[in-house]
């Protein structure tokens, strides 16, 4: 069910989320870090697209970028376009960012222990954003907030729900983390790394949650995730970033199956692989580049096995290879054989 | 564990402490050079005068002994006779605690109410101009001793505008507050900015913290991130260097009591110190110290009132 049908691979008709040449600078003493550099995509209604790559590749700075999360000053946010279900992001006042925050987007964070407020009972964080807006009444505030642990799955909610979080543990943290992401009827959530602070076994209930509201409530979902097997899992198309920029962007079976980016080849060659126990791990040689400092062109050309003179002097547009997938690897044409 | 047997457990606590402090009390003042009896008659007594006031106050006893009586005349209450008075300390001491904590609180007050906005307007507003300023502000503030800024506030609220007296205390509740406003005032400007400064670097650190971003990204607005969120969890570093520093706090409220005329304990303790009043400055000690120990109590059930992740630990 996860892996795409050709028809979804090509954004919907009416897409959610538009993005148009978004750079996102952090501007600091003289120097200018440039975290996301004009990356452009589109998300469709109920999508699930996954954005993986290094640590440092821009992924959270891209979430928060969304939904002004990110502090200003140092950064500077420059986009074309950040259409979000008719509206253009970057145009409206804070308080109607505010407004969209938690209701029409909502955001989890890597983090679970830090996420929730030590001082406050849970049920009232989780519920905060909804009393806030005078969608809820007080009174029926407890009611809400065990309504929603039970959706998340939160054994005995009743008797936990006036808990601290320092009586939770990291996985049902989480879970509340989730419940109040999911407390507003999102059209889009963005989850950025939600599993990777957690055990193994508890990543995987965490993201089977996710899939399950998901599929209750038709919300689209950006993961971001270090893990390949995790978005192999569970997204319709899978964004792939290096140093800020999409390098490529297709249908998940497709990434897997026939990448057509040097930098997607060497992160897949990077993941263990179960089956075929004799095939050594090869990590990628080298250090993605200081973002402060980009070379010209590919920004993996350096560390690219494949790289050629033309590829320090590389158009980094995006350009589709087949239908519904993207790269920007001047040499995509002749990876076909390598995969 | 429960609140009682946590207050429980601290006062239990307390009795080395005070044990502690009433060994240092007492060796300080019977080793320092001079015989506190010869000091206190100014040398006119006659040798046969100096043996009986000696001995009508235990002095001629061995050092043990007389140790021994100081603690068990303590236990009961009892600390001694002051001998310029003629009264006992229980009861000259005790009848100043109350305008002293009157003043601690009213100071306390005054300082966060000047404190507390500062300290938002220079996080929110962290390394411009306006935060340089106030930082300005404060840290001259602190430079400035205590008798001076009273002096200050004496003659620019006292005399020059005549608003509020600059002495005594007066005779029911209000009049007390209407007296205490003036040197209140001027412990406040001494105790603000230590507040300021905490206050504002707690607030900038738990500025930082996951569950702003996440308080942030549910839709609330920057105000109430800041009362509900931040301020609470700021509060409990402030508090705690609060108490660490009541006892500084205390030394600005003597010579504050001092200069206006408050009959406080800070006033006593300069006079009798003055007189070489010893029983009244070793009752003073002890009032002192266990004034200290109740204020680190009081900030440390606030602490727990505030975050239930310290009553468990
Ligand atoms: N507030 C900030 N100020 C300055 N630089 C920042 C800030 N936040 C992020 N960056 C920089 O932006 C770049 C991208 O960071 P980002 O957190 O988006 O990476 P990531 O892909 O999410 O990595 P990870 O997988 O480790 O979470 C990094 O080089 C980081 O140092
Ligand atoms: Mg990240």
């Amino acid at each position: 069910m996860h892996l795409s049908d050709p028809a979804k691979a090509v954004a919907t008709a009416v897409p959610l989320l538009e993005v148009e040449d978004l750079v996102v600078e952090f501007r600091q003493r003289g120097r200018v870090v440039r975290a996301v550099n004009h990356v452009s995509l589109t998300l469709g209604q109920g999508e699930t697209l996954g954005i993986v790559g290094e640590s440092g590749s821009g992924k959270s700075v891209l979430c928060r970028s969304f939904l002004r999360l990110l502090p200003s000053p140092p950064a500077v946010v420059t986009a074309s376009r950040i259409s979000f279900n008719g509206q253009n992001l970057p145009d409206l006042t804070e308080d109607q960012m505010q407004a969209i925050r938690g209701t029409d987007i909502s955001m989890v964070f890597q983090n679970p222990m830090g996420a929730l407020n030590p001082v406050w009972p849970i049920g009232d964080q989780i519920t905060e954003g909804e009393v806030v807006r005078g969608r809820l009444a007080p009174a029926n505030r407890r009611k809400r907030a065990i309504e929603l642990l039970t959706r998340v799955g939160i054994p005995a909610p009743e008797l936990r729900v006036d808990e601290y979080p320092h009586q939770w543990s990291g996985g049902m943290v989480q879970r509340a983390v989730i419940a109040m992401a999911v407390a507003g009827a999102p059209k889009l959530i963005l989850a950025d790394e939600p599993t990777t602070a957690l055990d193994v076994t508890i990543q995987n209930q965490i993201l089977a949650l996710l899939m399950e509201l998901q599929a209750e409530t038709g919300t689209a979902l950006i993961l971001v995730s270090h893990d390949l097997a995790v978005v192999a899992e569970s997204c319709d198309r899978v964004a792939v970033m290096y140093a800020g920029r999409i390098m490529e962007i297709a249908p998940t079976d497709r990434i897997f199956v026939a990448p057509k980016h040097a930098y997607t080849l060497g992160l897949l060659g990077s993941i263990p692989r179960i089956e075929g126990g004799d095939q050594a791990l090869e990590p990628i040689p080298g250090q993605p580049p200081n973002l402060a400092d980009l070379p010209p062109g590919c920004p993996f050309a350096p560390r690219c096995r494949f790289a050629s003179s033309a590829c320090a002097g590389a158009d980094m547009t995006l350009r589709e290879v087949a239908p519904g997938h993207f790269s920007a690897c001047i040499r995509a044409n002749e990876l076909g054989g390598v995969a | 564990m429960n609140v009682v047997s946590f207050i429980a457990s601290r006062l239990l606590q307390m009795v080395p402490v005070l044990i502690g402090v009433s060994i240092v009390v007492f060796l300080a003042i019977h080793m320092v050079p001079g015989d506190p009896v010869e000091l206190m008659m100014h040398g006119r007594a006659t040798p046969e005068g100096l043996a009986a006031a000696r001995a009508e106050l235990g002095l001629d006893q061995p050092l043990l002994v007389q140790y021994w009586n100081f603690i068990s005349g303590a236990v009961v209450g009892d600390l001694g006779t002051s001998i310029v008075q003629k009264a006992p300390v229980s009861e000259v001491v005790g009848e100043r605690i109350l305008p002293t904590v009157l003043l601690l609180v009213m100071s306390s007050i005054f300082a966060i109410a000047l404190a507390l906005p500062l300290a938002i307007v220079s996080a929110r507003r962290a390394d411009q101009p306006i935060d340089h300023a106030i930082r300005l502000g404060g840290m001259i503030g602190f430079a400035m001793p205590p008798f001076w800024i009273g002096i200050v506030v004496m003659l620019t609220f006292g005399i020059w505008l005549d608003w509020f007296p600059i002495s005594g205390y007066g005779r029911t509740f209000w009049a007390h507050v209407y007296h205490l406003v003036l040197p209140s005032f001027t412990v406040a400007l001494f105790l603000a900015p230590i507040l300021l400064q905490s206050l504002r670097a707690a607030i900038l650190d738990v500025m930082t913290a996951d569950y702003i971003e996440v308080a942030r990204a549910k839709g609330l607005s920057e105000r109430r991130i800041l009362v509900k969120h931040a301020l609470r969890n700021a509060l409990i570093p402030v508090t705690t260097i609060l108490a660490v520093n009541i006892g500084w706090l205390l030394s600005g409220a003597v010579v504050v009591e001092y200069l206006f005329s408050f009959p406080g304990l800070g006033s006593l303790l300069v006079r009798a110190a003055g007189q070489r009043d010893y029983a009244v400055i070793q009752g003073l000690s002890v009032t002192f110290a266990v004034l200290v120990l109740v204020v680190n109590l009081i900030a440390d059930l606030a602490c727990m009132a505030i975050d239930k992740r310290v009553a468990r630990a």
